[in-house]
């Protein structure tokens, strides 16, 4: 009964697609729609389709038939590729955009953290920004006076809280719009990876304030690519793939059936175009790969051998700068390594500007590196500081099969993502009885 | 001290989100709720409009001023246009104070949702607060530029040898009200030209040509006895056109006051403002969308 926050009932978002592509309409497609619609009309009349109903032909749901419950005090985590719909989710929920179907009822006042910092004016001070900002995520000016001295504190920026916010450090700008942020006190809080940014002593500050907030029994649904911030923060936690709820279960499980899910077991991943993102240009990725020794394409290789990690991409401009990279994460989404195919300061310099042209990337994990398990291959091609523009947090798993690896005498798992090789030396020093 | 902040059971009744079609409730008791908002954003547009200019506020002054100075030269020097009897400086000045504001607002609303793209598509709030801010700012330049007509009013009773004599009398209250049909015209062509601004990009470059040409339709730079009487019903279509009439009849006693002709300008402006308002409301739910 009046146990229940959040109901989501056959929810559904269309969206017309191009609209990312042509930002926005013009008037002058507007009157070309509208003289060519009689003759559109008429053919698909003579097609035998039903001329009155709106071309679906442009159309993609974002979000298709998402049903659940979310019960108060309840904190949800909410996980998924890029794209498969959780941001349009928040934004239903949030108000920020209305559903094309179903409907959604939400028991008491919302607060969302799509973005923080969202209205900071760049020219105001950091004390004029936070009454600023509070007031458009909602809170009243009374609210924000009691809560002054908390939030800059929070923030750590005291002296130079009559400063214009452009003179920030990023660092700083951040702290401040958390701070704000953090200090919103609605019933149910809606929080899409923000905790993403930051260095790692404010994460650390902002994932204590989240545990706080859900503490007090407010409601948080929470989305994150972050899996140990998901997993130390939500007890039950959803999966969203391509607009649709697969999964819904305890966090733990829905973490292991996301990792889990939907990886080839080839051992290679191609790009279809629609995964492409249109402002990755010139940077287009082909394909990645992992092969064994004897240069086979597999999904499970041995950690007694090295193993081959190739990135096939296309650059359709030259380009400048360029840093390709893998991320070698655990199926917990800890990371285990990062590394960029430029760290060599020879390659460096060689490949300081990349012709156009089709390339392949490529690196050998020595043999003895990694423990048994599964891992996930994210690919990130970047130009420092200035651009990234292709990731992809989870372009492929492998799996490391430890037969014949040191310490293998003893059917036991070991801790920790490595199994290295050690050369151990055993001493006697002496007789030891005296 | 440890926190034992619990939430007490919600009062509200549970919000529905559902897809809505058709003519939308305008649901102004929104912006009563998010007063403060519109409060803090008109705050924010006052604050950074002169940030990091030289002459500060000065150019809420300046830009009338120097309006008035050119348009005293090129159109009582040069081409004799006849000002009700009154110097021409003060004719003119004492209408470029409201059509500053009306145009001002108008060219500020109208950009107002596309400069605030960034919380419409992360945050809810009625979009409504944004444009309403936005041509509520416009006000304190005009107070400060109201400051110089008084100047000027002292001036010419000095000076003219008691030629002139402008006083403040009972009519000046009225000032208000014309102010008031000034910001109700200004709102209601923002309302639609902001949210036609969303999906049209169109407008940003209309809006310059746009506002050039009604204040060729308003009686700024010469008399509205220029216009023949059996057209007056007809100018008056223009509500800009009693807002100026009325500042003169007001501040500067030329002509009679304003009579049932107002009444075509009140009109025009309060069906320019109502259809705003649902044609705003209405585009609002795909703003986050389109934007």
């Amino acid at each position: 009964m009046g146990n229940l926050a959040i109901r989501v009932v056959d929810l559904g978002k269309q969206y017309r697609i191009g609209l990312t592509i042509n930002r926005y309409r013009t008037l002058r497609d507007t009157l070309t729609d509208t003289i060519t619609a009689p003759a559109r009309w008429f053919r698909s009349a003579r097609q035998g389709s039903n001329p009155w109903s709106r071309t679906q032909k442009n159309r993609i749901w974002a979000l298709k038939d998402v049903s659940f419950d979310v019960e108060r005090g309840q904190v949800l985590g909410i996980i998924g590729r890029n794209g498969a719909g959780k941001s349009t989710l928040l934004k239903i929920l949030s108000r920020v955009t209305e559903p094309s179907e179903g409907y959604a009822e939400i028991h008491g006042r919302v607060g969302s953290l799509l973005e923080v910092g969202t209205g900071f004016h760049h020219e105001l001070t950091g004390r004029e920004n936070i009454y600023l900002n509070g007031a458009i995520l909602g809170m009243k000016r009374s609210e924000i006076d009691r809560k002054y001295d908390e939030i800059v504190a929070f923030s750590e920026v005291e002296q130079f809280i009559d400063t214009p916010v452009k003179r920030y450090s990023s660092g700083m700008y951040l702290r401040l719009a958390f701070a704000v942020a953090a200090h919103l006190e609605p019933e149910i809080l809606v929080v899409d990876e923000v905790l993403a940014v930051g260095d790692a002593e404010f994460q650390r500050k902002c994932m204590g304030k989240m545990g706080d907030v859900a503490r007090e029994g407010r409601t948080v649904l929470f989305v994150s690519h972050n899996m140990s911030a998901i997993l130390r923060l939500t007890e039950e936690t959803l999966v969203i793939d391509k607009g649709h709820m697969v999964y819904r279960a305890p966090t733990a499980q829905a973490v292991d059936y996301y990792m889990a899910s939907g990886y080839s077991q080839e051992g290679a991943r191609t790009w279809t175009a629609d995964e492409i993102p249109a402002d990755s240009a010139p940077f287009r990725p082909i394909a990645i790969r992992t092969r064994d020794r004897q240069g086979r394409v597999l999904e499970t290789l041995r950690s007694v051998d090295p193993v081959t990690i190739e990135i096939e991409y296309a650059l359709d401009a030259p380009l400048t700068g360029l840093r390709l990279g893998i991320y070698v994460l655990t199926m917990r989404g800890e990371f285990v390594f990062t590394s960029f195919d430029t760290d060599d300061l020879e390659k460096f310099e060689g490949f300081r500007t990349r012709p156009a042209g089709h390339f392949v990337s490529s690196c050998v994990l020595p043999a003895n590196l990694l423990n048994e398990g599964r891992y996930i291959i994210g690919i990130n091609a970047s130009s420092f500081r200035i651009r990234r523009y292709f990731q992809d947090e989870h372009a492929l798993a492998f799996t490391v099969d430890g037969t014949g690896a040191p310490g293998k005498q003893w059917p036991e798992p070991r801790l920790g993502p490595m199994r290295p090789a050690l050369d151990w030396k055993i001493t006697k020093v002496d007789d030891g009885v005296n | 001290m440890a926190k034992t902040n619990i939430i007490k059971p919600i009062l509200p009744p549970p919000l529905i989100l559902r897809p809505t079609r058709g003519l939308a409730a305008l649901n102004l008791r929104d912006l009563w709720i998010y007063r403060e908002l519109i409060y803090f954003l008109t705050w924010r547009d006052i604050k950074v409009r002169y940030k990091q200019t030289f002459l500060g506020a000065t150019w809420a002054i300046l830009v009338p001023f120097l309006q008035m100075v050119v348009f005293t030269l090129l159109f009582s020097r040069v081409a004799k246009l006849p000002s009700d009897n009154v110097p021409y400086p003060i004719f003119s000045y004492a209408a470029l104070l409201p059509w500053g504001l009306f145009s001002k607002a108008v060219a500020d609303a109208g950009h107002s949702l596309v400069m605030n793209r960034n919380m419409i598509t992360k945050i809810y709030f009625p979009r409504l607060v944004i444009p309403v801010a936005s041509v509520l700012s416009g006000l304190l330049d005009f107070f400060i530029a109201f400051l110089v007509l008084i100047g000027m009013m002292i001036y010419y009773n000095v000076t003219s040898g008691g030629k002139y004599h402008f006083t403040f009398t009972t009519a000046d209250l009225t000032l208000v009200l014309f102010v008031l049909l000034a910001m109700m015209t200004a709102l209601g062509v923002s309302l639609w030209l902001s949210a036609l601004n969303v999906i049209y990009r169109d407008i940003g470059h209309i809006l310059p040509f746009l506002t050039q040409l009604w204040f060729f339709i308003t009686p700024v730079v010469y008399s509205a006895k220029e216009v023949p009487a059996q057209w007056q019903w007809l100018y008056a279509v223009n509500p800009m056109v009693g807002v100026v009439n009325g500042f003169r009849w007001a501040l500067l006693g030329t002509k009679t006051p304003p009579g049932a002709i107002l009444w075509v300008s009140v009109g025009v402006a309060v069906v320019i403002l109502v259809t705003g308002l649902f044609y705003f409301r209405g585009m609002e739910r795909t703003f986050a969308d389109e934007i």
